[in-house]
């Protein structure tokens, strides 16, 4: 697959900045005390971070503000350097296109088939399927589920889900891709493929946030790491 | 004998549906629609032929008068009809003109004082019926002047306040049936938005995944759109039907002219349902996307 042939995003120059800073950020579930208090975050293009933290640490929270699930309740949020708090809804769509996410519970559409689900952000891309049925067998060939595109997600394992939630993810080629425990529930060998792609999509210059528990993933990759806790960012390779 | 496919040959032929096909609603809103696309067809057939039944009687009452003549001192009430019928005949825009006789008058007032309860003593006023020309009848003014210059004695009654109270009634129901329709149509909309909203309710999580993954909320409306437009001229469909067999099924049995005087039908009258079916995907695709934007803009 060539990024070319799958990036139907248009995307800015790299070159240009950050393509996520979080400035002073909290974010609250109504109105119980802050989840996240006083996230300072600037992500690179191109760069890789683990995100690790305790179970209930915020790591899900965090990821939900940078895909645009949540509007934070305090501070600052830009994507692709644009304020988030200043956009109109009807450019949301435009900036989710360029993010990738692989769903800790993969939330994937149960009446669609493997291949449907595979397709769906190039579908909603406009994309016609003479132009991604290809990519999309290939790519859900190399996770492993060449052989079952017809299937249904209820009849998927759950190791099987979470590689259809990946090849879903980065199908489209994103500028970012936000992966909640993408490895949680594969065996070591396809842990280890899964892992080989991020860092290949890394390469070709995809920015990349891994949220895990999986501490050899994290020691064999050699990337920096986040770290959540108490609600506040902490990045490993300057803090204690 | 032929390999067999590989299992990913025809992955991905067609896409599927991103909302579920099926939901267990939908079979109730389609009979809820089909009923009221079914009331509606009628409402237009029953007002079409109330209007007809009122066009008809206007009709004969524009083309007839009536003319009551007194005789003169020492002339029979015949021969003052008689004279009246024959100054008239000559008018411009008068077909024809003939005198009543008594027995004549006297079934006239039958249906008031029943049959045979006319007494041969009770004196009844002299008329001559006119039979006018349809297309350019002679007003009452020109059959005065023809009385005066003949010099009969006689008023003219050219049915003008009978014609109007029918006409009035006569819209009365053609407005009637357009309200009927349009407040069917109302409710029809009102409740593909309702199930709109209950169906985008329902599919939260699948409208939550399509926004997450870049959908515009008009993407998303145009899922909701479609499909009740579908949902909506199906059920149109079955309700034009039920409706058009009902209205047939009464024609047939009916006598010549329709099942009641009140309500003349005629098989072209069929025509004017036809376009239900679309009015209703038409309704469906509308109300459901102005419900689908709303809810979604309001998340």
């Amino acid at each position: 697959m060539s990024r070319r042939s799958l990036n139907a995003i248009p995307t800015d120059d790299p070159s240009a900045g950050p393509v996520l800073e979080f400035q002073a950020v909290a974010l609250r579930y109504g109105r119980s005390p802050e989840v996240l208090r006083d996230i300072h975050l600037t992500l690179a293009p191109g760069s890789f971070h683990f995100l690790t933290g305790a179970s209930g640490a915020g790591k899900s929270s965090l990821l939900k503000l940078i895909y645009l699930a949540h509007e934070p309740s305090r501070g600052r949020v830009r994507l692709f350097g644009r304020d988030i708090g200043t956009l109109a809804r009807s450019e949301l769509p435009w900036i989710r296109r360029r993010i990738g996410v692989v769903y800790q519970e993969y939330r994937l559409l149960d009446h669609l088939s493997a291949f449907d689900n595979t397709a769906l952000p190039l579908r909603i891309a406009g994309r016609k399927l003479s132009d991604y049925r290809a990519d999309v067998i290939e790519l859900l060939s190399w996770v492993g589920l060449g052989a079952r595109m017809h299937a249904l997600p209820p009849t998927l394992s759950g190791g099987e889900k979470q590689r259809l939630a990946i090849a879903r993810a980065v199908v489209a080629r994103p500028d970012i891709l936000l992966a909640d425990e993408p490895t949680g529930n594969l065996d070591q060998e396809m842990g280890q493929r899964i892992l080989r792609l991020l860092l290949e999509l890394n390469r070709e210059g995809t920015t990349i946030v891994v949220s895990t528990h999986d501490r050899s993933l994290v020691d064999r990759s050699g990337m920096p790491v986040l770290r959540l806790e108490g609600g506040r960012l902490y990045d490993e390779a300057v803090s204690p | 004998m032929s390999e067999p496919a590989p299992p990913h040959q025809d992955a991905g032929s067609r896409p599927g549906p991103l909302l579920p096909a099926r939901d267990g609603r939908d079979g109730a809103l389609m009979f809820v629609i089909a009923v009221l696309c079914a009331l509606a067809c009628l409402a237009v057939l029953g007002g079409e032929a109330a209007d007809r039944a009122a066009r008809g009687w206007s009709a004969d009452l524009k083309s007839s008068a009536t003319v009551q003549v007194r005789p003169k001192a020492g002339e029979t009430s015949a021969e003052a009809a008689a004279r009246g019928a024959e100054a008239l005949a000559g008018v411009k825009g008068v077909l024809e003109a003939r005198a009543l006789d008594r027995a004549a008058a006297v079934k006239l007032l039958e249906p008031w004082l029943g049959k045979g309860a006319v007494p041969d003593d009770l004196p009844i006023p002299e008329l001559v019926a006119v039979d006018l020309d349809p297309v350019h009848p002679a007003d009452a003014s020109a059959l005065s002047a023809a009385l005066a210059a003949a010099r009969v004695d006689g008023a003219v009654d050219d049915h003008g306040r009978w014609r109007a109270d029918v006409e009035r009634v006569a819209l009365t129901v053609r407005l009637g049936a357009i309200g009927a329709a349009l407040a069917l149509a109302a409710a029809a909309a009102a409740a593909i938005g309702f199930a709109t909203r209950a169906g985008l309710q329902a599919r939260r999580e699948v409208v939550d995944v399509l926004h997450l993954a870049g959908a515009e909320d008009k993407f998303i409306a145009a899922l909701f759109q479609v499909r009740f437009a579908r949902l909506s001229a199906f059920a149109g469909l079955q309700g034009t039907l039920a409706a058009g067999i009902l209205w047939s099924a009464l024609r047939l049995i009916a006598p010549k002219d329709g099942f009641s005087p009140l309500l003349p039908q005629a098989w072209s009258d069929l025509w004017l349902i036809a376009p239900c079916l679309f009015l209703a995907g038409a309704i469906g695709a509308i109300s459901a996307r102005a419900s689908a934007m709303s809810m979604l803009r309001g998340s």
